[in-house]
This record gives C-alpha cells, sequence and structure tokens, in this order.
C-alpha cells in the first residue's frame, strides 16, 4: 500500500429511531469497525441519540444521530459509503473531508466540553 | 425672512448615521463555521428557513460562503428545515 497520507474525515449518521439501544451501539460498532479494518482510526465518537429532525425522513420525524471523527486513507471513504447506502437502518449519511481548521475547532470543543464535565 | 434655524422641518435634516457592519468571523477570529452547530447557523437564516444575503449579515465574502455551504450541509442532514414558518 502506497503510504497512506491519513486524511481526518467527519462521519454523521441518522439512524432510523425504531433501533433499540443496543442495536445502536451494534450498528455503531460495525462502522468503526469498518474502518479500523481498512487502516482507519477513530478519534471520537459522539452518539447525540434520539433526535427530532427539522422535515420527516422516510415518514418519520426523529432519528438517532451518531458524529464520528476519525482519520483514513482516502480509498476508505468509497468503502463506507456503499456499506453505508447498503444498510437499511441509515436513513442519511454524510462524510466531509475535515481542513485543519475544523480539526482545531473540533479539538478545542472537546476539550472545552471535558473540561466542563471535570468542573461540574 | 425667517433664520435658517427657526425652520422646523417635519422630519429631521440629520439622518443618524447607521452603525458600520463588520464581519463578526474576521473580528472574532472565526475560522471555521461548523454545520452541526444549529442555533448559530440560525442567526444567518430568515424565519421562513431561507439564507440572508452578506448585505443584511454583513459577512465578508469568504465567511459568507462558508456559512452558505455549512447550513446546506445542516439542511441535508435536517439539523435545519428547508422551508417553515416562525423558525425563530
Amino acid at each position: 500500500m502506497a503510504t497512506n497520507n491519513l486524511q481526518s474525515y467527519e462521519l454523521m449518521v441518522i439512524f432510523t429511531p425504531v433501533l433499540a439501544e443496543d442495536d445502536f451501539k451494534a450498528a455503531q460498532k460495525k462502522f468503526s469497525d469498518l474502518i479500523k479494518e481498512h487502516g482507519g482510526e477513530m478519534t471520537h465518537q459522539n452518539p447525540w441519540g434520539l433526535r427530532s429532525l427539522a422535515y420527516p425522513i422516510e415518514k418519520k420525524t426523529t432519528g438517532l444521530y451518531w458524529v464520528s471523527e476519525f482519520e483514513a486513507p482516502t480509498d476508505l471513504i468509497a468503502k463506507l459509503e456503499l456499506q453505508m447506502n447498503r444498510d437499511e437502518n441509515v436513513m442519511r449519511h454524510m462524510v466531509n473531508k475535515l481542513d485543519k481548521h475544523a480539526v482545531a475547532y473540533n479539538l478545542r470543543k472537546r476539550n472545552k466540553h471535558t473540561a466542563e464535565v471535570v468542573a461540574s | 425672512m425667517a433664520k435658517q434655524n427657526d425652520i422646523k422641518y417635519l422630519t429631521s435634516t440629520r439622518v443618524e448615521k447607521r452603525a458600520k457592519k463588520y464581519c463578526r468571523f474576521k473580528k472574532l477570529g472565526i475560522k471555521y463555521v461548523d454545520y452541526k452547530d444549529a442555533e448559530f447557523l440560525k442567526k444567518f437564516v430568515n424565519d421562513q428557513g431561507k439564507m440572508l444575503p452578506r448585505r443584511i449579515t454583513g459577512n465578508s465574502l469568504k465567511f459568507q460562503r462558508k456559512v452558505a455551504h455549512a447550513v446546506k450541509k445542516a439542511r441535508q442532514m435536517a439539523l435545519l428545515p428547508y422551508v417553515t414558518d416562525l423558525l425563530k
């Protein structure tokens, strides 16, 4: 494999709200394992859980949100998209490339969050 | 002959000077517009969910584009509605 320069990406997925708690975790694990398998590396996972949607998707007004940030070789995204389209639990997904400002923003937000948690 | 300052106009002659608009991103040094932060993006969207033009938001071109991209991503992920009424 060429020197796979790892790019940082951010994945946001909306699962159908029908999923039970452990199915939700299983679905998260499935995709994070897929990323780790192909030489990617999960930096952060942040399940938002059940949230109401701004407009109904597939006749449902709520969805299980899951946001995750990871670093991956550039060819992994196509595989990930394929799996996402195949999986019927996934209502909608979006992969974003993060530039350095975005990575710094996420890092700062995470540190601020942990600082609050520690303080409270 | 009425002296200059005797004349009373209906509307004040001195139009009050509107505050100079500034790009909030440059002033605060924000570099990245996060599409996940729907509350912040609502400042750039009118109450029908439509994006406000630059002359209203006062953003610089570079950051107005970043905001536009972020709003479109948020709409795609159902964080912001495409069209609604009384959003705020």
